[in-house]
């Protein structure tokens, strides 16, 4: 009995491993995800009991409750869940490249110059434009920050290290860049993006959800497709090449599917952190590390803690809707110190 | 690792050169602004002083703003290097750690609990405290269990609990909103406003986490050749690394104390001198010194000219200088 299973196919070229003790971790953790959803659905200003809810969810709930569930909260918690699996998974790839504890979506510049872009947008196009541009912008800010990076630290091949204080550089200048706009700009949009910075999931429609849907999935996809270099890039250029990856490409792959996720989820759910630097921490205690494992635990926990962190949000300080980036670590970095208290044997 | 001085005089001639740098930038930092004065001006503040407008701004405003910029640079800057020595992590500095945030944390729980009970200068000494338990409760955190404390556990630690430690405080501000007005001094890095009788409270404290640090500088160099080697070559690793943890308890949280969080200084100035003087801690540390707090005192200076005549913050101006820097520096460096 192998401790793994194994999916290959010869054509195409893939291969896909997973532990055999994680599947009832991430199985559990699935469960919980669903369960706590219920539950979050169900909590709010107007109470619904779960009975309800689940009633609702196929149809046969009465129509105030269907239209509180349908059009407010299951959007909202659909975005809290991709924005936090986007981010983790983010996270976990830079981790693995930089092959630093320390690496996040925030440390390439990503988060930052989103937040840029964003403020800048909110500063000056004064109303203008519609704020549905918002997202895109923030994309663009992201990748355009990451590219940053990734030419800045370009020197005939990429150096993890060199990426990472390069990278620790620019998201300063974009942070800067964002304090600068927001002096420049009139007062009352800064209280406005103030807002957008600490990261909510406020007023997320199924458009968002349609929107942020396909290219998580996609990006995950590909990022599970690609655990198996994450997995020797892990150890070294030299072991990597040693085994046969083509390092530098499939690092420029990877550090584009880490910039789209996070930019992405960036774009939506603001400066939502902690979830793209602790969750890949806590599925590797909880999984191990191994990214076949580690990358599905890592967007399961990611999703769970933005929904916690909204629940609590959205419920604790009613009528108040604080947002969910100011939750993430409460909810998150006490599980993270029980886990590294667990593990202190080894 | 080959770096830019390579002989002994030569890096004490840089030194030297160094701290006269330090010195005229100290002069400018006190002459130029939205108000400009002489030279003169400056001397007769204290040999003079007239109660005049200029005599004032020099005593009350300028020459308490060089004195901070240079100490919490320097200070900053020596944290940093113990950090990423501590972590083996070229990316730590002292807000990975906690220190920024337990000390914010402190400083608004206090409000919070106690109103205004506090004065000013009773707040800098909570903040310092929150930043030393903060530091306390990572190092716990990350030696709990067998092995005692390893980078990685240490680093982890020092990550969530700094996150936590904000978050907390976010929750603090939203229940309260009173509350804050006046914590923001403490939210917002910055070297102005502080009073020169402030300043003087915490700067021993500075001073003689420079000396410790001065004092650990060969323990240091041990160490980097990892715990094993350290161990055999009869190295108490555990009572360096306590003393690692406290003096850089008495350098950032005296820091963040007296200005609040100050980014950027205590991740990069190490690496900037590491290139000019190699990974000898004997010398990093006093070069961290010279060059972190020529680094604050100019990027205070620029904060002024920014968006004259309004400041920035000199967060912003820190980025400003020192991200071009970083970024050709980091790029001649070979990377293995």
């Amino acid at each position: 009995m192998s401790r793994f299973v194994v999916v290959r196919s010869q054509r195409p070229m893939y291969s896909y491993q997973m532990d055999k003790r994680s599947i009832v971790i991430q199985c559990l953790l699935l469960l919980l995800l669903v369960g706590v959803s219920v539950v979050s659905i169900g909590l709010g200003s107007i109470h619904i009991p779960v009975v309800q809810v689940l009633k609702s969810l196929v149809g046969l709930g009465d129509s105030t409750h269907q239209l509180v569930i349908l059009e407010l909260r299951l959007p909202r918690i659909a975005v809290a869940v991709l924005v936090g699996a986007s981010l983790a998974v983010s996270g976990a790839i830079l981790q693995a490249l930089i092959r630093n504890p320390l690496a996040s979506p925030d440390l390439v510049g990503t988060t930052n110059g989103a937040t840029a872009a964003a403020v800048a947008f909110i500063a000056f196009s004064n109303g203008s434009y519609s704020i549905h541009w918002l997202p895109f912008v923030a994309l663009v800010g992201g990748f355009f920050a990451a590219f940053l990076t990734y030419l800045a630290s370009w020197k005939k091949g990429l150096s993890p290290f060199r990426f990472a204080l390069i990278g620790v550089s620019i998201s300063t200048a974009m942070a800067a860049l964002t304090i600068f706009f927001l002096i420049s700009g009139p007062l009352y949009l800064a209280a406005q993006a103030m807002g957008w910075m600490s990261g909510t999931v406020y007023g997320s429609s199924w458009d968002h959800v349609f929107t942020l849907l396909p290219w998580t999935v996609g990006f995950l996809v590909i990022t599970l497709m690609q655990a198996r270099t994450l997995n020797a890039q892990e150890l070294g250029d030299d072991v990597a090449k040693g085994v046969g990856v083509a390092v530098e490409r499939k690092r420029l792959l990877m550090i584009a599917v880490s910039v789209a996720l996070a930019a992405a989820a960036v774009g939506i759910g603001g400066g939502i952190g902690f979830v793209g630097l602790m969750a890949p921490h806590m599925a590797r205690k909880l999984v191990g590390s191994s990214f076949g494992s580690l990358l599905p635990a890592s967007a399961l926990l990611g999703g769970l803690f933005v929904l916690l962190a909204d629940l609590v949000a959205r419920t604790m300080f009613v009528p108040l809707d604080v947002p969910a980036g100011v939750f993430t670590a409460a909810v998150g970095a006490p599980f993270f110190m029980f886990l590294l208290y667990k593990s202190r044997q080894g | 690792m080959e770096s830019f001085f390579s002989t002994r005089y030569q890096k004490s001639v840089a030194l030297i050169a160094g701290l006269v740098i330090l010195l005229l930038s100290m002069v400018a930092s006190v002459l130029y602004g939205l108000h400009n004065f002489q030279m003169t001006n400056a001397i007769q503040a204290y040999t003079s002083f007239d109660g005049s407008n200029e005599h004032l701004i020099i005593q009350h405003t300028r020459v308490p703003r060089a004195i901070t910029a240079a100490f919490v640079g320097g200070s900053l800057a020596v944290a940093g290097a113990l950090l990423q020595a501590l972590t083996r992590n070229p990316l730590a500095s002292p807000s990975v750690f906690g220190i920024n945030s337990g000390a914010a944390l402190m400083i608004v729980l206090a409000l919070y609990l106690f109103g205004s009970m506090f004065s000013f200068s009773e707040l800098m000494w909570v903040g310092f405290i929150g930043a030393g338990l903060t530091a306390l409760f990572v190092y716990l955190l990350g030696s709990a269990g067998r092995g005692g404390m390893s980078p990685i556990k240490v680093t982890l630690a020092g990550a969530a609990v700094a996150a936590f430690a904000s978050s907390l405080t976010s929750l603090l501000m939203l229940i309260d909103n009173v509350t804050m007005e006046e914590a923001l001094y403490w939210l917002v890095g910055s070297v102005s406003g502080r009073d020169l009788r402030h300043a003087l409270m915490i700067v021993p404290y500075l001073v003689c986490g420079w000396v410790f640090a001065g004092m650990l500088a060969a323990s240091l160099n041990t160490m980097s050749l990892g715990d094993d080697v350290a161990k055999s070559l009869g190295q108490k690793t555990v009572w360096v690394k306590a003393a690692i943890v406290i003096v850089v308890v008495l350098l950032a949280g005296g820091s963040v104390a007296l200005t609040g969080p100050i980014g950027f200084v205590g991740i990069i100035i190490p690496h900037i001198c590491r290139y000019l003087v190699g990974i000898d801690h004997r010398w990093l540390i006093p070069y961290c010194i010279v060059f972190g707090a020529i680094f604050l005192v100019l990027a205070d200076l620029l904060s002024r000219f920014l968006l004259m005549p309004n400041e920035v913050p000199v967060g912003v101006a820190t980025a400003v200088i020192g991200v071009p820097f970083v970024i050709a520096i980091v790029r001649r460096r070979a990377y293995e």
